[in-house]
């Protein structure tokens, strides 16, 4: 019997601490598929954030290095241009890179370093449970929007991919959505061409992913998968913004 | 002939992989737990699976591994 689909090599044995159907356990996979595909095996290093995915540094079968919160964009260009033959990653999650790390980012971006960064938008702070993050949807409730996000008190949500395509720096910027089967593939084709862009030396590269966080949204996680489709995607509509 | 194998002790009963089937043969357990607590996903009827690995792809802990 041949093997169709196992757990990638890029992947320790470690379980994942996540919640149970939360879509961080998905993006990893991905990330740890599309390292393989491209033969990072042995020269990779990624730059884990704070936020729900502090531990990705025991998920990830290859260097990683954590950075203080929000900063692993800094952390990564340091990273790459010590070695510039090393693959190098960034996996952020939005309160990390939208909020706190938005500097960061921006100019990473604009420099258009040759790095890859994943960025997991599940519109809400997890890990400290559950306040309202810069992507928080208009209406959407979190502990510090009790009533929902307003635009009156909180304004709008910020839309990170249109942002940074209006730069020069970026090679590759795209969205995608977890939220099914078909787009979770279309997701792996979009970190695969984002990795591929770094071994090709053609610069920066974004994708992000919409992803859920059932726990702090008070849904089930197919309830929460519905929601991405429904309610995210229209906030964040998917696609390339920017290819070079 | 395809074969699903499934670590039960890594899954946590999310059923995202019952959603994605589309011949229906997972479902979760509501009698049979793991050592964390979680009720698990079981296969009913092994034979109708069809080897489309959606079930993989939408597991988000690397619980199956399919093999044909």
């Amino acid at each position: 019997m041949a093997t169709v689909f196992k757990k990638p090599s890029f992947l320790t044995d470690v379980p994942f601490h996540y919640c149970p159907g939360c879509t961080h356990g998905i993006a990893h996979r991905l990330v740890a598929e599309a390292l393989e595909e491209i033969g990072a095996k042995g020269h990779c290093v990624g730059v884990a954030p704070v936020g729900c995915a502090v531990f990705a540094y025991n998920y990830f079968n290859c260097d990683m290095q954590e950075a203080a919160h929000g900063r692993a964009p800094a952390v990564a260009t340091g990273i790459k241009l010590v070695d510039p033959d090393n693959i190098v990653f960034s996996y952020q999650g939005d309160g990390d890179l939208a909020s706190i790390g938005m500097a960061e980012i921006v100019h990473a971006a604009t420099r258009g370093v040759n790095i890859t960064v994943i960025f997991i938008n599940n519109a809400i702070y997890g890990m400290t449970g559950g306040q309202m993050a810069p992507t928080t949807l208009l209406g959407q409730k979190a502990t510090t929007c009790p009533d929902g996000r307003s635009v009156e008190i909180n304004g709008y949500p910020i839309r990170m991919c249109e942002m940074l395509a209006t730069l020069d720096g970026p090679s590759y910027i795209a969205r995608c959505s977890l939220a099914d089967v078909k787009n979770v593939k279309q997701a792996k084709k979009a970190v695969l061409k984002a990795f591929r862009n770094q071994k090709e030396g053609k610069g920066f590269s974004f994708v992000e992913l919409l992803s859920t966080c059932p726990t702090n949204w008070h849904l089930s996680p197919v309830q929460a998968l519905e929601y991405v489709k429904n309610q995210m995607t229209e906030q964040y509509p998917l696609g390339v913004f920017r290819e070079v | 002939m395809s074969e699903l194998i499934l670590k039960k002790e890594l899954c946590k009963g999310c059923g995202l992989c019952v959603q994605a089937c589309p011949k229906k043969i997972l479902t979760v357990s509501d009698t049979e737990t793991n050592a964390k607590g979680y009720y698990t996903v079981e296969i009913t009827r092994a034979e109708d699976c069809i080897a489309c690995a959606f079930c993989a792809t939408m597991c988000p802990d690397c619980v199956i591994t399919l093999e044909e």
